[in-house]
């Protein structure tokens, strides 16, 4: 029988990971797109690093920031009673690491195309930075935004790697649907596996498709 | 009284260049600078409107102090009383007209305001359109009527007809008329026109690399020696043709082309693309209604 657990947690992940994404990344993004410091290449560089590092790479330093037996790791355990690692809040913070430059890049991107003269308007009117943010800047980069959030979901989803390291393979706390099937084939339980793989990849292309019909403005069409 | 003077180091295309200006406007007048693409035209109303910092200087308009660089006074863009026209509108693409014109109202200020000004710029039947669906034109009265809401001290009109075609242009030209004067507004202009600057402004400052080289009344400006002409029109040279012993020299006045006979002493200095007035005193024009 199908363990639902694995492709519950899976969704739950994907889901804290994008909300926190989205609060970290619109001034992260915001901040790129504006910024002329001598520091932002060097921002840029960092955020873009989950690219191409091999997820094993983030996973392994995760563990030795965070283990009990390191100082800010005992720190964190004992004082503010929090342990990130084999936990699902591990889960979420290595996610949302690894999903960054998935949710970061369209943002920015969308900050980037706006004209400048658009914000310069907003506040010759009278409104700050904020007011501008919210009810000019945002409003108009809304493609931009969906495609961040769908693509840092979707990402999260297909995680492995980084997962299996800082959280391990804890039914119903950190293990999420691709480690179980790696589980289920390793047990050479075939037909387990390719219900989750069926599951997995028939959501993953919805949500994609949904993106791409979206910001084509195919469904436009439909409405009309 | 509206004083403004600045200094600020640009980088052009051509290298550096020091913007040094200092001018004053009567409140009520329509001014226009006037001068070459590069010369500092636009970095004038950005150091007014406070979206660049200048490097030294003073603007205080109507008794209030926006700028006073050695008494360390800076107003953000946000507290001056300015409204700004873009030559390439700004509108907010994620509002209707009307939302364009709500979203621009200082808190607590009356509303009334917004229908005021659709009524004056004639967009009533479009407000609730949004602005990808709206002309140059409209867009550029929808632009105009935004930062008029609210009541700015200076009005600030960046190329604002440049994009425009003849006869929009000259409907557009009343409509800015008609709000300055309406709202008794101090207006500066930056027009490349010379027949727009002669028909809309009070005065005019010629600006050449980054300094105000002339000003006054526009006709007493273009114009190097006084005209007394029945009639007179500026244009630029498109055509200089030698025909035999004379030449023809062909000059487009809004969209139409004239055709003027010189003299070879008389084309010396004249060059395609020079600005030209084309006047005349020794005839009577008739007029026939069209």
């Amino acid at each position: 029988m199908m363990d639902w657990q694995p492709l519950v947690l899976t969704f739950k992940l994907a889901l804290v990971t994008t909300l926190l994404l989205l609060i970290v990344s619109i001034p992260l993004a915001y901040w790129l797109a504006h910024s002329k410091s001598w520091f932002k290449p060097i921002a840029e560089t960092l955020v873009s690093m989950p690219l191409v590092l091999p997820p094993t790479v983030l996973g392994f330093y995760l563990l030795v920031v965070f283990s009990p037996s390191s100082t800010f790791g005992s720190w964190l355990n004992e004082s503010l009673r929090i342990q990130f690692i084999f936990s699902f809040q591990g889960l979420v913070l290595a996610s949302v690491l690894y999903s960054l430059p998935f949710m970061v890049h369209p943002i920015q991107a969308g900050f980037s195309n706006l004209s400048s003269t658009i914000s310069e308007a907003s506040y010759v009117l009278g409104k700050s930075k904020i007011t501008t943010l919210f009810k000019v800047l945002l409003p108009n980069i809304k493609p931009s935004l969906l495609t961040g959030v769908v693509l840092a979901f979707a990402h999260t989803i297909g995680e492995f790697g980084v997962v299996l390291m800082i959280g391990g393979n804890i039914p119903g706390k950190t293990k999420v649907a691709s480690i179980a099937i790696y589980d289920e084939v390793e047990a050479l339980n075939y037909s387990t596996a390719n219900w989750y793989s069926l599951i997995l990849f028939l959501i993953s292309f919805c949500i994609l498709l949904l993106v791409y019909l979206v910001n084509g403005g195919h469904l436009k069409r439909f409405w009309k | 009284m509206i004083h403004i003077a600045v200094q600020k180091k640009l980088t052009a295309v051509e290298g550096e260049m020091l913007l040094d200006v200092d001018f004053t406007l009567e409140e009520g007048k329509l001014t226009t600078l006037y001068g070459e693409s590069g010369a500092g035209k636009t970095s004038i109303f950005r150091i007014i409107s406070g979206l660049l910092k200048a490097d030294k200087g003073l603007i205080t308009i109507k008794q209030k102090t926006w700028l006073d660089t050695e008494q360390k006074i800076y107003l953000k863009p946000q507290q001056r009383k300015v409204g700004l026209v873009f030559q390439e509108y700004a509108l907010f693409p994620n509002m209707t007209v009307k939302e364009n014109l709500f979203f621009a109202l200082e808190k607590g200020q009356d509303k009334k305001i917004v229908d005021e000004l659709i009524a004056i710029i004639e967009l009533g039947n479009l407000q609730n359109r949004k602005p990808q669906h709206l002309s140059g034109g409209q867009k550029q009265r929808v632009a105009l009527a935004r930062a008029m809401v609210r009541k700015p001290d200076i009005l600030l009109l960046d190329e604002p007809l440049s994009a425009l075609d003849p006869k929009m242009r000259a409907k557009l030209q009343d409509y800015i008329l008609e709000v300055h004067r309406q709202f008794k507004l101090t207006t500066l202009l930056i027009s490349h026109d010379i027949g727009e600057v002669v028909k809309m402004s009070d005065c005019v400052m010629i600006i050449e690399n980054g300094m105000i080289t002339k000003q006054g009344n526009p006709i007493d400006i273009f114009t190097n020696q006084r005209v007394s002409g029945k009639f007179q029109f500026s244009g630029e040279i498109v055509q200089i043709q030698k025909e035999d012993v004379i030449y023809i020299v062909t000059i487009i006045i809004d969209a139409n082309f004239v055709k003027v006979i010189a003299q070879e002493d008389e084309i010396k200095d004249l060059n395609i693309g020079d600005k030209v007035i084309v006047a005349s005193k020794a005839f009577n024009p008739i007029l026939y209604k069209i």
